[in-house]
């Protein structure tokens, strides 16, 4: 039967795409995205062991049409090489966080004894903050983040996730 | 090795493609360019009097010859004027590479004199775009630019140009020009996937109520011989879309003509009742589909294309087959066997009776019959092109092409004033066809000025405008749908088009009575130096159908009022068949088997 198909679920996948490492090319992949309506939950790019060569990680939303044409769209692109979308458990993901939370005397022993839990490293310290590192996959992070929340994140930056499929496989 | 600058260089890489013609307009940016354009006669360059007119005129090239039509303009303005073209280019999958001049690369992103970022502004609207930042890289950045224009689903490609690019001289060896590049990220996929192929020939078998919607990438493939055949061979009737008029002979008795907004009522009627879409190089335009879950809604669809992305983008697709179309159904037909006409076939050709394209044939000088007249004084054989508007669904409905790349109309974009400077370019082509451009009062004076250039080059287009001063299709939309609430569509304060023609140097008439109408083309086509305005002035009030309203399904398809008195008096002579004629023809194709 033609016509659209029911929207099935939405699911968040992860993208990334293989592509020449040419000025403009974050440009034309963002703006694919933004020209097409559809949404970036986080976007990181950076050069591969070929300089030649550059490794975007998206992370998209909606349901498999969406990310079908995402691909596709993305494929269409002259200096795109490779696009691989991920499925769950299918590659390993992470994520660079820092968090600058405020870290009162009476706060501080309970701070590092969370950071430790989470394998954060405290990197720098002032008077009344903490800045914190961690890795890990997003939610982690995101549970970090909750438990700093009541001490007061002053600031907070992300990388977005990168990703790469588990085993012998590559993009 | 000699010395060259970066203009020669570019230059000769143009050359070594085969362009014969630069459209454009200079500037400061581009200067070194037209000095070096100067010594370099085997490339006629065509000065235009707006970039835009550029633009649609090595479109139009592009799609009378099937290569890359080239043009050529500075920077700032003269990059901005190209948009509109370009991304009409783009809409409709023509190959076009358009050249444009840059500040130096030192003032770049310094707001300098006619600074503009084209490459920002043509992202979205080309299917790839460079600047160039050093002399050394012309060769290969132009070479990749015909090649990916032209390869693929083609697509203008825009070059940026800095000035001290094509001012560097560097030492270089024509002889080491990269023709056909290697793109190790883009290799289109042009055979079509064997399983798939079977698939589709087994449906077909199956299919009780087939259709072929034939696109306009079956017109870029040059795919004709294979639809036909594909048609003949299994009774399968085939409409095709504004962009694939010509992927069979409209005179063909297979052929239904255009579907969809205002399509024939058997095409759509044909398309809503199938259970098997053949959709071959076309794209689900929303102008085809109107509403999306109405639309073929008991039907398998099989989709041949060779963009990717355009399967299952708008409709769910039950056998995709990605891969250049011409190629695909040459696979196809070795495993298509042939199939009678039926119950099927008949019920179409009902419909057709039923239901046929007709306009009152009066004695009054109507849009339908001036452009039934186009079509029968040029004998069917004219390159036609048109600008956007009512008189281009006339054209569509009424000019009943025979050959591809005959029809050349704005589809994707819809833009007007494409007509003129679109014939322009193919007359340029094609010097001795009769190339008439059939177009509104609106949408001519949208690039009026390149009349002049027809002048200069000794074109003679034939330009009809079919004036009903007014925005046609804008008022048809305010009737029908906006309470009659006529706002700002009057074009009552034109200029005399007789005397605005002749003020540049061509040929004016007007025509008022239906019996002049011939009498005026065929005055027009003994012309051979001039560019002929015949400013044909038709009612006002009168709509375009069939028609279904925007994002309608079929149901809601609009036919004339007076459609059961026209009925009666549809002429057997051409243009419509009897119905006992077309049974007829159905019992030759049982009778018959297609030729293997």
């Amino acid at each position: 039967m033609a016509g659209i198909t029911e929207n099935g679920r939405e699911h968040q996948h992860t993208i990334t795409a293989l592509v020449q490492n040419h000025p403009g090319v974050l440009a034309r992949v963002a703006g694919l995205f933004a020209r097409r309506g559809f949404n970036i939950e986080s976007l990181a790019v950076s050069v591969t062991e070929n300089p030649e060569i550059s490794r975007m990680t998206i992370v998209a939303r909606g349901d498999d049409r969406v990310l079908e044409q995402i691909t596709k769209q993305l494929n269409k692109l002259i200096e795109v090489i490779r696009v691989v979308d991920y499925v769950e458990h299918t590659a390993v993901e992470r994520e660079l966080a820092l968090i600058k939370v405020n870290a009162e005397p009476k706060d501080r022993s309970e701070i590092l004894q969370l950071a430790e839990v989470f394998r954060g490293r405290v990197i720098d310290v002032g008077e009344k903050t903490f800045l914190i590192e961690l890795t890990g996959g997003p939610d982690k992070i995101d549970a970090f983040a909750r438990l700093m929340a009541p001490y007061g994140i002053r600031e907070m930056a992300r990388t977005g996730v990168i990703a790469m499929a588990r085993g012998t496989k590559t993009a | 090795m000699a010395k060259w600058s970066g203009a020669q260089i570019l230059l000769e890489c143009l050359r070594q493609e085969g362009v014969e013609f630069i459209f454009g307009y200079p500037g400061g940016a581009v200067l070194p360019i037209y000095d070096a354009l100067y010594d370099y006669r085997d490339i006629k360059h065509i000065l235009v009097r707006h970039e835009q007119g550029a633009a649609h005129m090595a479109d139009g090239y592009a799609r009378a010859t099937g290569k890359v039509g080239v043009c050529l303009v500075t920077s700032g303005p003269g990059a901005t004027n190209l948009i509109t073209g370009i991304a009409t280019a783009q809409m409709d999958s023509i190959p076009i590479v358009t050249l444009t001049g840059q500040v130096r690369t030192t003032n770049i992103g310094k707001d300098a004199f006619q600074e503009t970022d084209a490459i920002g502004i043509s992202m979205p609207i080309t299917k790839h775009n460079y600047l160039l930042k050093r002399t050394e890289d012309i060769p290969r950045v132009i070479a990749e630019a015909f090649y990916i224009a032209r390869t693929g689903r083609p697509g203008p490609v825009l070059v940026d140009i800095p000035l001290d690019v094509s001012l560097g001289k560097i030492e270089w060896d024509p002889s080491q020009y990269p023709k056909d590049p290697d793109i190790p990220s883009y290799r289109p996929t042009y055979k079509g996937h064997e399983m798939q192929i079977r698939k589709a020939a087994q449906a077909i078998k199956e299919a009780k109520r087939p259709v072929l919607y034939v696109g306009g990438g079956a017109v870029q493939s040059g795919a004709q011989a294979e639809v036909t055949e594909l048609s003949e061979r299994t009774n399968i009737l085939v409409t095709t879309t504004l962009m694939g008029k010509g992927a069979i002979d409209e005179n063909h008795p297979n052929s239904l003509g255009m579907l969809g907004m205002h399509g024939t009522a058997y095409a759509n009627h044909a398309v809503h009742n199938c259970d098997l879409l053949i959709a071959v190089g076309a794209r689900f335009d929303d102008r085809v589909t109107g509403k999306l879950d109405q639309f073929a809604k008991y039907a398998k669809v099989i989709h041949i294309d060779i963009d990717p992305a355009e399967i299952g983008k708008v409709v769910h697709c039950d056998i995709p087959i990605v891969g250049d179309v011409k190629t695909v159904l040459q696979e196809l037909l070795k495993y298509v066997e042939p199939r009678p006409a039926t119950e099927w076939n008949r019920q179409i050709m009902e419909w057709k009776r039923l239901f046929p394209l007709v306009y009152p044939k009066d004695g009054q000088m109507h849009a339908e019959y001036v452009i039934d007249e186009i079509w029968r004084v040029t004998e069917g054989n004219a390159i036609v092109t048109t600008g956007v508007g009512q008189h281009q669904m006339w054209a569509a409905q009424y000019y009943k092409v025979k050959r591809p790349r005959q029809f050349i109309t704005s589809g994707g974009l819809g833009t007007m004033g494409f007509g003129m400077p679109a014939a322009i370019g193919v007359q340029l082509a094609f010097p001795n066809e009769t190339v008439v451009c059939i177009d509104g009062d609106g949408s001519f004076q949208m690039t009026v000025q390149e009349l002049m250039t027809a002048v200069v080059y000794e074109l003679p287009i034939i330009v009809a405008i079919i004036n009903n001063r007014s925005l046609g299709m804008v008022r048809q939309w305010q009737e029908l749908f906006w309470s009659e609430r006529y706002s700002e569509v009057d074009l009552q304060a034109s200029p005399d088009f007789v005397k605005l023609a002749e003020s540049y140097g061509a040929i004016g008439m007007r025509v008022t009575r239906a019996e002049d109408v011939e009498p005026a083309l065929r005055e027009a086509m003994s012309q051979r130096k001039k560019p002929v305005i015949i400013d044909f002035v038709v009612p006002t009030e009168e709509n375009v159908y069939p028609m279904i309203p925007s994002g309608q399904s079929i149901e809601q398809m609009m036919l004339r009022k007076d459609l059961e008195q026209l009925r009666a008096s549809v002429d057997t002579d051409g243009e419509q068949w009897s119905f006992a004629e077309q049974e007829e023809i159905l019992k030759q194709f049982v009778e018959q088997p297609a030729r293997q």
